[in-house]
């Protein structure tokens, strides 16, 4: 059950109401409310601690909704989070790569762990701008930048939804931001839900289709960049 | 059906994938071929200074091959998970609702595999540095108990490296943890190969009994294994 009013036809993917979820003994989301819809790029801007990466995280499925309403990509996060798992992506600060393995091996082994064919690897791959050279090096030799984006195939590979990212710009020279940039709009335009929680707010906000601040534990609606 | 299952792939194709993985990522880095064997066999070396006698070496040899299977143990499984921590796939794997049961079997299967043709190995040098020697029968024993043992010290290795994996000083804290636990294995692996290369005249039918303990070793702790690989990960 959607509590927020949307258009008709829209697909919301996220929808919380006064979700509450606690670290410990410490609730880092105090009653949050957020709806996002398919095809967005949402910025989540806010202070260190303000619970950005809880949010993330409450939407991946990794940690329990105690309160209030979640549903991602239509699964009740109170009883169900486990079932939204293999349909989102995170990235953090680790790309969840393989050093001594190629490119091609990497996005393969991800896209496998749902079972994709070789085909869907290879588009992943080519959407990716990851296809020829770069396909059968090792990840070891590749810029931070090509790192984040072989993830990021991954993410393709493995037919995520949602994108979950945790300041994807950070440790990427100016080529790699714009590269990742890009990446991210191609994926939106395509049909994946982008969320980024990121300090980079000038970059971010050029790259979101939304902003929301995280504050204390609670959202506020920004709005458009 | 488990609700991480749904929409990912079953356990066995996790573990085939899994376990293909940690083998072609060996075959990359060669860390066994170049690190493991050299360390292994040079413990074996250093026994043989130490020792330097041909009758007690004989005498202990099957001690010294688990001994040293023992300390190359350690080692191999720092380096599986390793390379599951170094750029957070193993957070990943969980993140991505991959079944924790399907990582703990293919990554045993693959440290399995690894630690028997480190066994053949040691044997190999066994015989060479310190006169050991076994029948047919005794190479039959000798086989069942390097598969029953490898799979215990797998099951026990994979369980426990993913305990440490996410924790400080793992280094320091794997070895703390492992050793105790495989005793079991030390002790019922040197006894049956004791008895398959027939020293100090032990008949072969003696091995049998340890070979037992070692099966029941190995089931227990894979069974165990596959059902808190995913919780302890979760933790």
């Amino acid at each position: 059950m959607s509590t927020i009013a949307h258009e008709p036809g829209i697909d919301v993917v996220i929808d919380l109401v006064d979700a509450v979820a606690v670290l410990g003994s410490f609730p880092a989301l105090a009653g949050a409310t957020l709806s996002v819809c398919r095809g967005e790029i949402v910025l989540l801007r806010g202070p260190n601690g303000a619970g950005k990466t809880t949010l993330l995280r409450l939407c991946a499925g990794l940690i329990p909704l105690e309160r209030g309403h979640g549903q991602v990509l239509g699964v009740d996060l109170k009883n169900d989070r486990e079932l939204v798992r293999h349909r989102v992506g995170v990235i953090g600060h680790n790309n969840g790569l393989y050093a001594d393995l190629t490119v091609t091996e990497n996005v393969r082994f991800w896209g496998r762990t749902v079972g994709a064919t070789r085909a869907e690897v290879d588009a992943a791959l080519r959407r990716m701008g990851l296809d020829g050279r770069l396909a059968d090096l090792q990840v070891s030799r590749l810029s931070a930048g090509q790192k984040r984006r072989t993830a990021l195939a991954g993410l393709v590979a493995r037919r995520a939804e949602l994108w979950l990212l945790d300041e994807p710009h950070a440790g990427l020279d100016a080529a790699g931001r714009d590269e990742l940039d890009q990446v991210l709009k191609m994926a939106a335009a395509a049909g994946a839900t982008v969320m980024v929680a990121s300090h980079e707010l000038e970059r971010a906000a050029q790259l979101a289709t939304r902003q929301v601040e995280v504050v204390a534990g609670q959202v506020r609606e920004i709005g458009a960049p | 059906m488990s609700k991480e299952l749904q929409g990912s792939a079953g356990v066995f194709a996790t573990a085939r994938l899994i376990s293909a993985k940690d083998l072609r990522v060996e075959r990359r880095s060669r860390v066994l071929l170049n690190q493991v064997l050299p360390f292994a066999l040079i413990v074996m070396v250093m026994f043989a200074f130490a020792l330097d006698s041909d009758a007690i070496l004989e005498r202990v040899a099957p001690g010294l091959v688990w001994l040293a299977t023992l300390f190359s143990v350690l080692v191999m499984v720092s380096r599986s998970f390793a390379v599951e921590t170094a750029d957070g796939a193993l957070d990943q794997l969980r993140s991505a609702g991959v079944p924790a049961t399907g990582i703990f079997i293919g990554k045993m299967l693959a440290l399995m595999a690894q630690l028997l043709v480190l066994v053949a190995l040691l044997v190999g040098a066994a015989v060479v540095l310190y006169r050991a020697s076994f029948s047919w029968e005794g190479g039959v024993l000798l086989v069942t108990t390097a598969i029953a043992a490898t799979c215990g010290l797998a099951a026990v290795g994979t369980l426990y490296g993913g305990l440490a994996a996410g924790a400080k000083g793992r280094e320091t804290l794997l070895p703390l943890l492992l050793l105790p636990v495989v005793a079991p294995v030390l002790i019922g692996a040197t006894r049956a190969t004791e008895s398959a290369f027939g020293t100090n005249g032990i008949a072969i039918s003696e091995g049998w009994p340890w070979l037992g303990l070692l099966v029941v070793f190995a089931v227990l702790f894979s069974v165990a294994g596959a059902v808190a690989f995913g919780p302890l990960l979760d933790d």
